[in-house]
């Protein structure tokens, strides 16, 4: 394998081992701002004891969040570094924007809230934990924008001078931090943290009703887990929808490989699973439209006219308009004559919006792997669906009181903690693996964005961190199981 | 505002947050005394917990230093990054593991035991600004690289940034004069460590080994920096020229500190400041050296970071191709995107008061056994 399937290796690895941890920290911070508010406003010191288990688990896993997520910085630069210069300048304002804005409110806060509860008072000690999860949230935002960006790279220019794509003006930044795919993948991520905080605050609180441990405190805390949950997953729904119209109008190839759609057309049906067909509702998802036009990877591939009659290009064309682009774009930059300076401008800003397709070698590559996108994509949605309808029945089970009965439903909530990891992973699968072979969608293939290393070089670091990465992984779930054995020490144990 | 000045206003703020950082390093420093043997058990928690409270301001402003020069000078990050693979990735896997050593060491069930995360703790308090050190050092003798930014229309080979040799970085470990800065850095925040710990934590045995740690280190430290120095201020440096050529310059640092002499004041005040704080550490019954030894920290390490790039010099040359060096005005971001970043750094005085004033609640009490022992969270 060449150094950048090493590369790409690397740092999905990266990318998918700090989302496991990510998105627990951006639920259970929920849950835990939710108790401790609780705590104050009832002076029930249950309240504040409960919040100080959960602030337990939540410091295990917020360490290694934080561990992972500086190497998925360093690799931008490392592995990527054509991509680095050529996003930089767009980058620019959204990282500092996350640095200043949340990255010390995070760290500050997150030792306050840790070792200031006999130190600060009470109501700072509540403002650090709330603060703690909101600059979670905000850095989240920042870094989705970036993300989104890549996906649909609105507000910039390629500048020719620098070589790199640039913001110009404040309607470009705002075009840029208001971009749709940014918003929905925003509220879809955070949102997926509070389901994930949810089940697992569910599930470790059915394990001490199934093992009839601290059971004030497991009711409660399933409780205040259901809600936070739950309504999580109607969030989770509603910016997945807004996802998949974005996808279809912005990524249509890789909606096509998410329902392995090989022939498109107006009243697109929704594969299930194969051979299980809902008429018309991929066009209904896709558009909001019965008889919208869903274009298949044939379509796009071959060029199709949209339901507004645009004609898009086949990609030979794109291809043969991006060598174009390049092409110009050499001369521009090596030729002193003033006119064919002006000529290789004029050429280069034609072709430009698909100059990344210059660097393809065939039509076929801009085809991701369809089996794994089509899988992913069912995986996610049956796993999502499956989680929100156990945080339902346990929210009913506490209210009609049956959470002693429905002991099938307490082993579901633990099964459940697990499954929430694989339906997360399953969706940055959908949105990564789906817009291959692209780091920014039409710009900038992945031949194109990495750094000049060897193939051994980046294998080396790939192994050391996945080395590193089973250990932590290993050393976190044994302590965490070790501090769910050990409980909460909010009531007296039985003997 | 101008191009030029919102460059140089980011190439100061880079100059600022390196300053933090070195200053902060005193977290990496302090660590070492985990391996001291004098120091029983409890001790050396006390130790742990102490630099436990502060560890993520460091590693944040790691991570805001590095987001910082990505955001603001693209292509250092691009260049450097990518070309000096190996030294970023020793940094990179040191951090990785003090960031989680504080969590886990104390667990039960944590496969390494607290020995191997306290090793962990004192490599990267070795490793850690060494390596920084080194990096910087080769501000000043410069790297093999080349930067070719029509590259990108080469399928064949379309990285603008290659580095010229399979080390990737680690051949900056045979350039004498980086690993000098290296060495000094490993001394300075060792001395900065101890002299954190005299002032956070009250305990006797304690504050006699950390003394002695400062009057070990004080030789070694003015040795590295003062060779460094020297060997800097007689040596070539590397210049550009308005039109953005570069070219070699003898006693080229030696001038800027001449030409520039508002820089020369902030390095000189640095300099006392430190040694103020060294002197208070190790010959007083004085607690606060930390204090004037930061703050030093923080101007030498501006004033050096401002002898790198301003005054017409390439801050990170290519001893391959000269013009392939990168300077503050050949590396940065675009006008528009300095001028956001300009806008939202307004924001850092806020950062600093709460950030101040959040630290000034909780080192209230100072860390003492019975403060440990009665504590509900600690590492």
């Amino acid at each position: 394998m060449d150094v950048i399937i090493w590369s790409r290796i690397q740092f999905a690895m990266t990318a998918a081992y700090h989302w496991l941890f990510v998105q627990l920290t951006l639920g259970l911070a929920l849950v835990m701002a939710v108790m401790e508010t609780i705590w104050l406003v009832k002076k029930d010191e249950f309240w504040k004891k409960t919040a100080q288990f959960w602030m337990k688990l939540f410091a295990i896993n917020f360490a290694v969040g934080i561990a992972t997520g500086i190497i998925l910085e360093f690799e931008f630069g490392t592995n990527w570094s054509n991509y680095s210069w050529f996003v930089g300048d767009m980058f620019g304002a959204p990282l500092a924007i996350e640095g200043i804005l949340a990255f010390f409110m995070e760290a500050t806060f997150f030792a306050v809230m840790f070792f200031g509860w006999d130190k600060v008072s009470p109501k700072f000690h509540l403002a650090s934990t709330w603060l703690t999860g909101i600059g979670a949230t905000i850095s989240a935002y920042w870094i989705l924008v970036a993300n989104g960006w890549m996906q649909n790279p609105v507000g910039t220019t390629f500048n020719p001078e620098t070589v790199r794509s640039e913001m110009a003006s404040a309607a470009a930044f705002w075009e840029v931090i208001t971009n749709p795919v940014a918003v929905s993948k925003f509220f879809h991520a955070v949102t997926s943290g509070w389901v994930t905080g949810g089940i697992f605050v569910v599930g470790v609180s059915a394990w001490y009703l199934l093992h009839d441990r601290q059971s004030q405190f497991a009711r409660k805390s399933l409780l205040i887990g259901a809600i936070v949950g739950l309504v999580g997953s109607g969030a989770v729904m509603l910016s997945g929808d807004s996802s998949g119209v974005h996808a279809a109008e912005f990524q249509p190839m890789k909606l096509a490989a998410a329902e392995g759609l090989q022939d498109g057309g107006n009243g697109a049906a929704f594969t299930i699973v194969p051979g299980i067909k809902v008429p018309k509702m991929l066009s209904i998802l896709a558009t909001h439209d019965p008889d919208g036009f869903v274009p298949g990877i044939n379509d796009i591939l071959r060029g199709y006219t949209d339901s507004e009659g645009n004609v898009v290009p086949s990609v030979a064309e794109k291809m043969a308009m991006g060598r174009e682009a390049l092409v110009a774009l050499s001369i521009y930059r090596t030729t002193d004559d003033p006119s064919e300076k002006a000529e290789a401008r004029y050429a280069l800003e034609e072709n430009v919006q698909y100059m990344g397709y210059g660097h393809l070698e065939k039509p076929e590559d801009v085809v991701p792997p369809v089996g794994v996108v089509f899988w992913a994509f069912r995986l996610m949605i049956g796993l999502g669906m499956l989680i929100a309808l156990v945080l339902l029945l346990s929210l009913i089970a506490v209210w009609k009181d049956k959470l002693g009965a429905w002991k099938w439903l307490l082993w579901a909530a633990i099964i459940c903690i697990p499954l929430a990891y694989i339906c997360g992973q399953a969706g940055w699968i959908v949105a990564e693996v789906g817009r291959q072979p692209w780091t920014i969608q039409g710009l900038l293939p992945v031949n194109v964005a990495i750094s000049s290393l060897s193939a051994a070089a980046v294998k080396t670091t790939f192994f050391i961190f996945l080395a590193v990465f089973a250990l932590f992984l290993a050393i976190e779930i044994r302590i965490m199981i070790r501090a769910i054995r050990k409980g909460p020490e909010v009531e007296p144990e039985k003997s | 505002m101008s191009y030029e000045f919102l460059q140089n206003y980011w190439w100061c703020l880079i100059a600022l947050l390196g300053g933090l950082l070195v200053a902060l390093m005193f977290v990496q420093g302090a660590n070492l005394h985990l391996g001291n043997r004098v120091l029983s058990d409890v001790q050396k928690r006390m130790v742990l917990n102490s630099t436990g409270r502060k560890w993520e301001l460091t590693f944040t402003t790691l991570v805001t230093f590095g987001g910082a020069f990505f955001a603001s000078f693209p292509l250092f990050y691009s260049t450097s990054f990518g070309g000096a693979y190996w030294v970023w990735v020793l940094l990179l896997l040191s951090f990785v593991f003090q960031a989680v050593a504080y969590e886990f060491q104390n667990k039960k069930g944590n496969l390494l035991g607290v020995k191997g995360f306290r090793i962990a703790l004192i490599c990267n308090g070795i490793l850690a600004p060494f390596l920084v050190g080194t990096a910087v050092g080769t501000f000043f003798t410069g790297s093999d690289f080349t930067v070719n930014k029509v590259a990108i229309t080469d399928p064949l080979s379309p990285v603008i940034s290659t580095w010229g040799n399979c080390w990737h970085g680690l051949e900056a470990l045979g350039q004498f004069h980086a690993v000098l800065l290296g060495c000094t850095l490993m001394f300075l925040t060792c001395i900065l460590g101890a002299l954190y710990i005299l002032n956070n934590i009250d305990d006797t045995q304690i504050h006699s080994q950390v003394r002695r740690t400062v009057k070990l280190c004080i030789l070694p430290f003015l040795l590295f920096f003062l060779c460094w120095l020297v060997i800097l201020l007689v040596g070539v440096g590397y210049a550009v020229d308005e039109a953005g050529v570069v070219s070699l310059e003898k006693y080229k640092y030696l001038h800027n500190f001449l030409q520039m002499p508002a820089v020369l004041i902030l390095f000189l005040v640095g300099v006392v400041l430190v040694l103020c704080g060294i002197y208070q550490g190790a010959f007083t019954k004085s607690r606060s050296g930390i204090w004037p030894a930061g703050i030093g920290t923080v101007l030498v390490v501006m004033a050096v970071f401002f002898i790198a790039g301003f005054n017409g010099t390439a801050y990170y040359p290519s001893c391959t191709d000269l013009q392939s060096s990168l300077t503050i005005r050949n590396s940065s971001s675009s006008q528009f995107t300095l001028q956001v970043m300009f806008w939202v750094s307004l924001l850092i005085p806020f950062v600093v008061a709460y950030i101040a004033y959040a630290w000034h609640q909780m080192d209230r009490k100072k860390i003492t056994q019975d403060e440990i022992s009665g504590t509900p969270h600690k590492y």
